[in-house]
């Protein structure tokens, strides 16, 4: 491991992180950690049924209870004024926009829609209270899943969505896809259920809202992954507090995975609350609360085909998905099953005819939003499981058939046929890679032998591309979204030296404090130690736009390169005017401006910042003090890509399924930090597993959640999982300064068409061609069976 | 009506009179202030609460305050004794942990588990920590770090 060292070798070193000794001494202050003096408690009354009238709410018994503040419905929260809205910020073109309040009207949509409000002195009396309010409901027919829900006579979600369409959405050309099944060779087929998964971030969602009556100002600490965000549609859309009044602070926020990304009521309530009663507010959710409140993610019902030519080669995708809302359009629920899943229909091969058509639909569910990976993960699954379908009904070996198809190295920049342009790669070199380190010509061997055995093993490829980094502001922008995507970030050289550097980014556990350390000192050439990074606070950094689509690398690290070279360049006017020399004779190496071969006479870069500081004698035109802010917007998404590989076998008497090897070539590009990569990576394949073989969530035919517990919900446990086998090709994004491409979501995107095709691999001897996920013994004990 | 209890905490005497169903979690968390250790589920799942009473790793989100009048507990506040304990040491050497939430609970399973077995088989180590969920690691660098511990405990 290398040392917390100085200077420019620290970009691309291990080091540990500086996160981490806040963290396991339990001195890391999270949400739910925070006391304010005076605080009082608040808890959500939520409905017990998917789909009911209120007809009348009793709340005298709660309200007489000791130690209760108050209780409030959803007519308080109209009668105070503010707007009171959970916005959606994507719109695609004839959405049905369905109105959307901080708690139900008078018709409850999901068991979790929010019903009523207690405000106790504590926390116990704040959940006694709950049990004190009478709601006489009038039970309405619900339907959970996103296919039926369309059907004739499906109970509707909201009047105004006929067959319950939020959105009916297509990218392609649908005619030269249909040419291409018309002259198609082979053809396979495949019916899919992406199954609805529940995020689980380990701290559950919390707020503690503290809104000063005399000056008007509300900060708000929360569970949040874009302070900025909250802040924006908390003012706008739910409180009407100038923007400006309102401070959105992320303490340590304990994972995210999506699931604090978004808009939710929850938070929204506890500020209105402070804001009625002129005291601090806090919320914290249970954990059943998180299973009935956070969105989800997938549940897609898919039909998905591929034409084949006679050579092996792919002609034509079609593909036709219903993909679940849930009973409201979350905050950029409508992206996630179309522009982050039909663009990446082309996976990565040179597809010529690609056609995909979804159905946005509403449901008596919790609301489906970006889950880590987001979209990706469910186009995956569909082309890569395609795939291997294919080279079943051509006899091609999988990984043969992978190579005739591929996107070649040379044909970079590759436009594809749903609107990506991705900007560099190398496939088969990542699946080259991994073949030879699964030994996979040996494992095919072996599987033979162990079959005459009545053994089945199986290996599964996933040879995978995202695009992340968001994003593009006017390429989002002209897709529907209601926010920008690039970032910002201030690098502020202090008089002595020392760095602080501002992100708009937000982290919660990804180690941003020690890679952006890394990024500028090695720009800066300054100790590593000598720089600390700050972000999460609204009140501090200029606008960004937080963390996730595995964004804070390639859009958030690039912003802050592009402050640190700002920086270098007034420092190097500075230098050069202390030098008595021109700028174009100055070089910069280690943190020094000297004339070239002087370079016993340098200026260091904090002699630099104290003259600019002192500002006696500054170059005509300079301004005083070092630092520069910039707001970088990338010129296009990045496209990572690899090849992952599982290994399973199979028992024959009770369908269990043994994972007994999982290995990662991943190309991300340049890499800030191996070992955090390798740990982004890790935590990406454990979801990414946990779906294949572990997690789904259950609703009944009624809409009730059936898997509401951890005690119902298979968060997957150490046991459950292997060690992972991890390795690299390295193939630089060649439109961001750093080249990097990003880690966050690539093994969840990657993993469940790996295992899945693993499993379909070893069980192909009894003539089964696809599993739906979760693989359970059971559902493969009866397709061998 | 409250109780009178009377139990150590990382050392130091603590006397609380509580309501008898306060949460050994809540008396922590919000009576002593020792918010290291974390709640992160409602049905004894999720291990993030666990602490040692009396040396053994318990939930403390299980155990009522009351139950644990007499008793010497150690909080994650409680562990490093002017240097961390190798276990803390190993986590951060070892990248076991990212968000750092269910953190302070699973090092003290580890401790746990090194006390009962000190030499355990990578087998023994994941099913040793299976009433604490991660979802950032994948387990993979908590797994390497509790190896590491073991190796500097048995010196």
């Amino acid at each position: 491991m290398a040392g917390e060292s100085n200077g420019a070798g620290v970009f691309g070193s291990s080091i540990r992180r500086r996160e981490d000794p806040e963290l396991i001494t339990g001195r890391a202050k999270y949400t739910d950690d925070l006391q304010l003096p005076n605080t009082a408690h608040c808890t959500i009354l939520r409905s017990d049924y998917a789909h009911a009238k209120i007809n009348s709410i009793d709340a005298s018994e709660a309200e007489a209870l000791d130690g209760v503040i108050a209780v409030y419905t959803a007519s308080d929260i109209a009668e105070s004024g503010v707007p009171g809205g959970i916005p959606v910020g994507w719109l695609l073109p004839d959405m049905v926009i369905p109105e959307h309040f901080m708690l139900a009207k008078d018709t409850t949509r999901y068991v979790g829609d929010g019903v009523a409000i207690v405000v106790a002195e504590d926390q116990y009396t704040a959940h006694d209270a709950l049990d004190l309010i009478y709601v006489d409901y009038d039970p309405r027919d619900g339907v959970a899943d996103p296919k039926k829900a369309t059907e004739e006579g499906a109970p509707l979600v909201h009047d105004e969505a006929q067959n319950n369409i939020a959105f009916d959405w297509e990218i392609g050309d649908k005619e030269s896809a249909d040419t291409a099944f018309a002259n198609a060779a082979h053809v396979a087929s495949l019916d899919i259920v992406n199954n609805r998964l529940i995020p689980n971030a380990m701290e559950p969602r919390a707020a503690l809202a503290d809104y000063n009556n005399i000056t008007g100002e509300l900060t708000l600490y929360m569970t949040t992954q874009n302070p900025h965000i909250h802040r924006l549609l908390m003012s706008l859309a739910s409180l009407g507090l100038p923007e400006h009044k309102i401070r959105v602070i992320a303490p340590e926020v304990g994972g995210g995975f999506g699931s604090k990304i978004h808009h939710y009521a929850d938070e929204a309530i506890a500020a209105w609350a402070s804001m009625q009663l002129g005291r601090p507010v806090k919320w914290t959710a249970t954990r059943t609360e998180t299973y009935l409140t956070d969105a989800h993610g997938r549940d897609h019902v898919t039909h998905a085909e591929m034409a084949i030519d006679a050579n092996g080669k792919f002609t034509g995708l079609r593909v036709d998905t219903y993909a679940a809302m849930g009973a409201y359009l979350s905050t950029f629920a409508p992206a996630v099953p179309t522009y982050l899943y039909g663009t990446l229909m082309s996976g990565e091969y040179d597809l010529p005819a690609i056609h995909c058509h979804v159905y946005g639909v509403f449901t008596h569910t919790v609301p489906v939003d970006a889950y880590r990976g987001a979209g990706r993960p469910e186009a995956t699954f569909v082309v890569e499981r395609l795939v291997d379908e294919a080279a079943r009904v051509t006899g091609l070996d999988p990984a043969e058939i992978r190579r005739r198809n591929f996107v070649a190295p040379d044909n970079f920049p590759f436009q594809t046929q749903v609107a990506l342009a991705y900007d560099s790669g190398n496939y088969e070199g990542a699946l080259d890679k991994a073949l030879e380190a699964i030994g996979y010509d040996d494992f095919r061997k072996e599987q033979a032998a162990l079959r005459e055995q009545g053994r089945y093993v199986g290996i599964g490829l996933s040879t995978y591309i995202e695009a992340c980094g968001l994003a593009p502001s006017a390429v989002v922008g002209s897709l529907g979204a209601q926010a920008g995507q690039w970032e910002s970030a201030v690098v502020r050289v202090h008089a002595t030296g020392k760095v602080t550097v501002y992100s708009g980014c937000s982290g919660h556990g990804q180690g941003h404090e020690t890679t952006y350390a890394q990024i500028v000192a090695s720009a800066l050439g300054v100790p590593y130690e000598d720089i600390d990074v700050i972000e999460g606070d609204s009140g501090v950094m200029p606008h960004g736009w937080g963390t996730y689509g595995s964004r804070s690398a390639a859009t958030g690290g690039s912003a802050i390169a592009s402050a640190a070279e700002k920086v270098v360049d007034k420092a190097r006017t500075i230098a050069a005017h202390l030098l008595e020399a021109a700028e174009e004779d100055l070089e910069f190496e280690d943190g020094n401006f000297f004339v070239k071969g002087s370079p016993d006479q340098a200026q260091s870069l904090p002699d630099v910042a104290l003259q600019a500081y002192l500002a006696h004698n500054l170059p005509k035109g300079i301004e005083p003090a070092l630092e520069a802010t910039s707001f970088y917007d990338p010129e296009n998404f990045v496209f990572p890509f690899g090849t992952h590989i599982a290994v399973v076998e199979v028992c024959a008497n009770t369908g269990q399924v043994d994972l007994q090897r999982y290995l990662a070539v991943d190309d991300v590009g340049n890499v800030i930090n191996p070992m955090i990569v390798d740990g982004q990576v890790h935590g990406g394949i454990a979801q990414g597993v946990g779906q294949s073989l572990y997690e789904t969530a259950v609703y009944d035919e009624g809409a009730n959640l059936l898997s509401g517990t951890m005690l119902d919900y298979a968060v997957p446990k150490a046991h459950f999982l292997p060690s992972f086998e991890t390795d690299r090709t390295v193939t630089p994004c060649p439109h961001n300064p750093l080249g990097v491409k990003g880690v966050g979501e690539a093994g969840t995107i990657a993993s469940p068409a790996a295992v899945v095709n693993a499993v379909v691999d070893a069980l192909s001897p009894f003539g089964v061609n696809h599993i739906d996920m979760p693989v359970t013994s059971e559902k493969v004990w009866n397709a061998m069976n | 009506m409250g109780i009178s209890i009377e139990l150590e905490v990382n050392g130091a005497s603590v006397s609380k009179e509580v309501e008898p169903r306060l949460l050994l979690a809540h008396l922590l968390r919000e009576e002593l202030g020792l918010t290291g250790t974390k709640i992160g589920c409602d049905t004894s799942q999720c291990g993030s609460c666990t602490i040692l009473l009396d040396g053994q790793a318990v939930k403390s989100c299980t155990v009522l305050a009351v139950q644990a009048d007499g008793s010497e507990i150690t909080t994650i506040e409680g562990l490093a004794n002017g240097e961390y304990h190798p276990v803390q040491q190993a986590f951060w050497d070892n990248h076991g942990l990212q968000c750092g939430f269910c953190t302070p609970g699973m090092i003290i399973s580890c401790v746990d588990l090194l006390s009962t077995n000190p030499q355990p088989s990578e087998d023994e180590i994941r099913h040793g920590l299976e009433g604490n969920l991660c979802r950032c690691t994948g387990y993979h660098n908590i797994v390497r770090a509790v190896q590491d511990a073991a190796e500097t405990m048995n010196g």
